[in-house]
């Protein structure tokens, strides 16, 4: 464990703090980060004056070979906060960790003016700050890493709860409105919810609507007509509504046998159509005054 | 031998299929229907597979096939409660059951029968019965 | 890839196949498939395990339970020296039978799993491996 005595990295960050942040800020603003605009210069100011502040403050009290302990927690949470936000405004790894690497040469500027003549002293100085800078640079990394992943799985959750609103019309009717592109993986995670829907509440009679769908492709049309024959199979009738001409040529184009399936143009008639087979009728009501 | 317990309720039959058969015991079930079905003169019967967790192409040609020898012997058939699950794989295997009536649950399926054997016989009075469970 | 279980099972008789079924059901359920999966997977061994039996004279299916980078899966290898199928192409075609009622339920089975690999010989026997990943 290296001494904090023997290095002077932390008088360094004491002293000359203020000249060390002027250039870093510096450098970020001209590279490439700040060229596309996508931070406010002065996020970048007050990121790195936040972060050199928690710098000085680890070096000053922990070691300078390892970032575990307790000092560093306020450098590993600045980065770590760091990191998430950059990768959310949809920065790479690599431009991510230039924060921290980009860190580099103004510390070793000072360093150089610190150490003047002695060679030795200011080589080993740079070993060091080196070492540590690429150790937190990793650690920016690691941490992007682990945000996009999960990002990426909460996006997928949302998708799916978007996709598979099954509700209930009527006592024994359900729709199930589709909206957007309709994709393989998609088509079966919507199947098996509407058929669980249709086991929980006892629906007699389930609308699948597609008017919000654009086009529809011979592997969606096949999982529809799964969907309506495992529908049939536990006892339910399916309608499929809001087919616009589009896809009625499509369907018919691509040889889709729709001729076992009740099919209407609205959701409306859907409706009519399936109270008539739950056994009920619609009447006017007595006049409100 | 180990059977499956068939219940006469009036004019139909019930069975319920609580176990993981076994092809023997399927086929035992088979033969037990079809002999109940012509010795009563039931018109209905209701099989219900609401525990079931699998119907592999076996089970499925089972079901099919009391179907059919129910129709010859004038029953009409309802299969009633499959899982979800249960109806994905089916239709995945490719067994899609053409000419055996469902229905969600064992109250919906007797509504049904019952519905359609009135319609055959409107004078006979159906679901009359002692709704014992006999043998 | 590293094997986190595997067995194999005798499949000589249909009681056996009952047997499949529940040791695949308890597999299945440990590597957390959800249920629809895990009725694909049953439903499947269910078909081969009984081919092996009526059309393999008996044999045996091995199960592996395996993990793979993030994803872990159930691998079912059927295998038996049976009379073999000379033509597995035909075999995997929809509606193909031999005369015993719906066919051999291959191309069935294919569709309820990820992966399906049959190789077969006429007097050489037959071997059979499905998986299912999640």
């Amino acid at each position: 464990m290296t001494p904090v005595a023997n290095s002077r990295l932390p008088q360094l960050l004491e002293g000359r703090e203020s000249h060390i942040l002027d250039q870093w800020i510096k450098a970020q603003l001209a590279g490439p980060l700040s060229r596309r605009g996508m931070i406010p210069d002065s996020e970048v100011r007050d990121q790195s004056r936040e972060f050199l502040g928690l710098l000085r403050h680890a070096v000053g009290k922990g070691s300078l070979d390892s970032m575990e302990g307790a000092a560093w927690q306020g450098v590993r949470d600045g980065l770590a906060d760091i990191s998430r936000s950059r990768s959310t405004q949809g920065f790479s790894a690599s431009e991510t960790a230039t924060f921290v690497f980009s860190l580099k040469q103004p510390v070793f500027n000072a360093l150089r003016d610190e150490y003047g003549a002695d060679a030795a002293g200011l080589v080993d100085e740079i070993w060091k700050t080196n070492a540590l800078l690429d150790k937190l640079g990793l650690y920016t990394t690691e941490v992007f890493q682990k945000s996009r992943e999960e990002i990426i799985l909460r996006q997928q959750e949302e998708m799916l709860e978007l996709s598979t609103p099954v509700v209930k019309l009527w006592d024994g009717i359900l729709a199930l409105p589709m909206i957007g592109t309709l994709d393989s993986a998609r088509t079966q995670v919507v199947m098996e919810s509407l058929l669980q829907r249709i086991m929980e509440t006892g629906a007699e009679v389930a609308i699948i609507d597609i008017t919000g769908v654009p086009t529809v492709d011979t592997l969606v049309a096949q999982h529809l007509i799964k969907t309506i024959t495992a529908a049939r199979l536990m006892g339910a009738d399916c309608i499929i509504s809001g087919i616009r001409p589009q896809i009625a040529a499509t369907i018919v184009h691509l040889g889709v046998d729709l001729s076992a399936v009740i099919t209407k143009a609205t959701l409306a008639d859907a409706f009519a159509v399936a109270l008539t087979r739950v056994g009920l009728v619609v009447r006017p009501g007595s006049a409100r005054s | 031998m180990e059977r499956i317990p068939i219940l006469k309720m009036g004019e139909l039959l019930l069975v319920s299929i609580q176990v993981d058969m076994h092809d023997q015991l399927a086929l035992t079930l088979q033969d037990d229907l079809t002999t109940r079905i012509a010795d009563t003169g039931a018109h209905g019967v209701l099989i219900d597979i609401s525990t079931v967790e699998v119907v592999d192409s076996f089970i499925g040609r089972m079901i099919a096939n009391i179907a059919a020898m129910a129709g010859v012997l004038d029953a009409r058939t309802v299969l009633v409660g499959m899982q979800p699950a249960v109806a994905i794989t089916l239709v995945e295997l490719g067994l899609t059951l053409p000419g055996v009536r469902t229905a969600l649950n064992v109250e919906r399926g007797m509504a049904l029968l019952q519905a359609e054997v009135r319609a055959l016989a409107p004078d006979r009075r159906p679901g009359e019965g002692d709704g014992d469970a006999g043998r | 890839m590293a094997t986190l279980g595997d067995e194999t099972l005798e499949i000589r008789s249909s009681a056996d196949i009952v047997m499949v079924r529940q040791a695949i059901r308890s597999r299945a359920s440990e590597l957390g498939f959800s249920l629809v999966d895990q009725t694909k997977l049953v439903t499947g061994a269910s078909e081969l395990a009984r081919n092996t039996v009526e059309h393999g004279g008996g044999g045996r299916v091995r199960v592996e339970m395996l993990k793979d980078g993030n994803r872990t899966g159930l691998r079912m290898t059927f295998e038996d020296e049976g009379p073999g199928i000379p033509d597995t192409a035909l075999a995997l075609t929809d509606g193909y039978s031999t005369g015993t009622g719906l066919g051999l339920g291959l191309s069935g089975t294919r569709r309820l799993m990820n992966e399906f690999r049959i190789h077969s010989e006429a007097g050489k026997g037959t071997r059979i491996q499905v998986a299912r990943w999640r």
